[in-house]
């Protein structure tokens, strides 16, 4: 399947229309989902009308960015007249009365949504295994995970179900599944998309971000979802660039920071290889590389795990069985209604969590453990600054492993988060960070390779990775059973 | 520097007062498994206080600029029967939600 960008030209010169792309990506998903779960709904009379709609007015419209573009979203970002469930049973029959902005902003770019994807509920999980509405398998090996907890956009477009998804990414949940399904997952720095309309988990680590099959579509992408929304008070003023423009494939001079004091003992040997190769290219074609520490990475997932779940019990405290979807049958009582309707409604990772998060946050706790996590993450971003005075990206890999098998840390909530030693820290210090295919295990997985910019710096870890894909062959591999064309 | 606590394991009365806080209805297997837990995550989490936070501020927001704040006007919002139409049992011509009797 082609690029969003070759899809919008091909609609746009008269070789295609937006109803066959859109015709043909309803087919693939179609075939795939009842082995991938990788959309959870899937709306086809709708998609085809707003293809049709695109197609009558393709003379006025096809200089328009994504045109005809098929594009999954996660599903905890709202989307007006069609189901929004976060992975949740509580949410399991909700319709959002509105449109979150990054839809609002897909569609004025001339997009078509064909569906929501699969996640972890309420986006809290590295592997899709804790929705609700079972696990997303990785189209590389259907016996393993995609990652999470954006598993089924970054399964649906390494699938090339669809060219382009947004995910969301508290702690790294569009970057993992993107490195494990290989494909280009970026997380935006805090603040450069908006949050209307995203579903709650974490709002201080909260952000929506783009998963591609090419670094080109995932810049196209962000120009287009990102800037400043009044209906989020967190988001930046900063001017949205044309990050396209960036991708020039010159990495000459460029300093790349490589953090080789964090890859201790969990870290995969074939992944520190495969990371090295793409790291010694980059040097090759002229960039330098740097060591650098990040002194307090060690204490980066306690530290995210205690600020996410704090918030995640705050947050979450608004399902009570009144005001959105899923209520308990037969409650006499206003507090039986809450109680009742929340044990029925959650999962049991989202009660894991705000169990613990009402503890952090408990009176005789809350210095001893929020607070003091907050302290730290200003050391972890502390940390980042001073690596930025010298270098203009830091290099890690994604995660520590390729794709593992189904099953095999649900039972070990603490193994589940060390997953995510690589990823956390860009969250807490509310930066920009990307993953990008840099091979393959000797098992035929997909490995990730993660730049991390300075906060507004897309530009400069979007034409670091757009060099990666340039010169590694495995980032044009496909998944078995997917057809190139 | 705040004293590290090392945690005890939690009972099971333990996990059920934080239920209570949270307003969840926990089985007696989720309780039993959730202390457990719980405590594998804050023994893990101890490293967080072995760190020196002297005259660290702590961090309370990920954007380092401040907040553009919008002018104070009135604008539309969404209207009350949509808000209300999605909630069970809820009458969206009256714009009312409904809850089991509160008084009386």
């Amino acid at each position: 399947m082609p690029s969003a960008l070759e899809i919008r030209e091909s609609i746009r010169s008269g070789r295609t229309s937006a109803v066959e792309v859109c015709e043909a990506a309803l087919t693939r998903i179609e075939a795939a989902n009842p082995i991938l779960n990788a959309f959870h709904t899937v709306d086809g009379e709708r998609a085809l009308e707003r293809a049709a709609a695109l197609d009558a007015r393709r003379q006025e419209d096809s200089h328009l960015p994504l045109f005809g573009v098929p594009v999954a979203l996660k599903d905890n970002i709202c989307t007006r007249g069609l189901r929004t469930t976060g992975g949740s049973r509580i949410l399991e029959t909700w319709v959002p009365p509105y449109d979150a902005t990054v839809v609002e902003r897909l569609e004025a770019a001339g997009a078509v949504i064909v569906g929501k994807t699969n996640c972890d509920e309420f986006a809290m999980g590295s592997s899709t295994e804790f929705s609700a509405f079972g696990p997303t398998r990785n189209p590389w090996a259907a016996d393993r995970t995609p990652g999470g907890s954006s598993g089924g956009s970054a399964a649906a477009v390494a699938a090339r179900l669809v060219p382009l998804a947004l995910g969301s990414d508290t702690g790294g949940s569009i970057r993992q599944p993107a490195s494990l399904c290989g494909v280009i997952g970026l997380k935006p720095t805090y603040g450069r998309v908006s949050r209307y309309g995203l579903l709650a988990f974490a709002s201080s680590l909260d952000q929506i971000g783009p998963l591609a099959t090419s670094i080109a579509d995932a810049a196209a992408c962000l120009s287009v979802i990102g800037g400043h929304d009044p209906r989020d008070a967190t988001s930046s003023t900063a001017p949205v660039e044309d990050y396209a423009v960036s991708l020039t494939g010159d990495v000459r001079g460029l300093r790349i920071g490589v953090t080789r004091s964090l890859f201790g003992d969990g870290l995969d040997a074939e992944i520190l290889s495969a990371c090295d190769r793409s790291l010694e290219m980059l040097r090759e074609a002229g960039a330098e590389l740097v060591d650098v520490e990040l002194p307090h990475s060690a204490q980066a997932i306690a530290v995210y795990y205690l600020v996410a779940m704090a918030e995640a019990s705050s947050n979450l405290s608004r399902y009570d069985g009144v005001r959105y979807g899923y209520r308990a049958a037969g409650a006499g009582t206003l507090g039986e209604l809450y109680d009742r309707t929340r044990d029925e409604g959650f999962g049991l990772e989202v009660k894991r969590r705000i169990i613990l998060g009402t503890y952090v946050l408990s009176s005789g706790y809350y210095d001893a453990y929020y607070l003091k996590a907050q302290q730290v993450r200003t050391l972890i971003r502390q940390d980042y600054e001073r690596a930025f005075e010298r270098v203009d990206v830091v290099a890690m890999p994604t995660s520590p492993t390729a794709a593992f098998k189904l099953g095999e840390r649900t039972e070990d909530p603490l193994q589940m988060y060390l997953s995510d030693v690589f990823t956390v820290g860009v969250n807490l210090a509310g930066l920009p960070g990307v993953s990008v295919p840099c091979g393959l295990t000797a098992g035929r997985l997909p490995i990730g390779l993660q730049f991390i910019g300075r906060a507004m710096g897309e530009a400069t870890i979007l034409r670091v990775a757009d060099a990666v894909e340039r010169v590694t062959p495995s980032a044009r591999e496909l998944p078995p059973d997917v057809r190139p064309g | 520097m705040l004293r590290c606590r090392v945690p005890e394991p939690f009972s099971s009365a333990d996990v059920d007062r934080l239920a209570r806080l949270a307003r969840l209805a926990l089985t007696p297997d989720e309780t039993a498994l959730f202390s457990r837990q719980l405590a594998d995550f804050l023994a893990y989490a101890e490293q967080v206080q072995q760190v020196d936070t002297s005259g660290i501020v702590p961090m309370s927001h990920a954007s380092g600029a401040p907040t553009e704040l919008r002018a104070d006007e009135v604008v539309p919002s969404l209207p009350r029967e949509s808000s209300v139409e999605p909630a069970p049992g809820a009458s969206p011509a009256a714009g009312l939600f409904k809850v089991p009797r509160v008084i009386g």
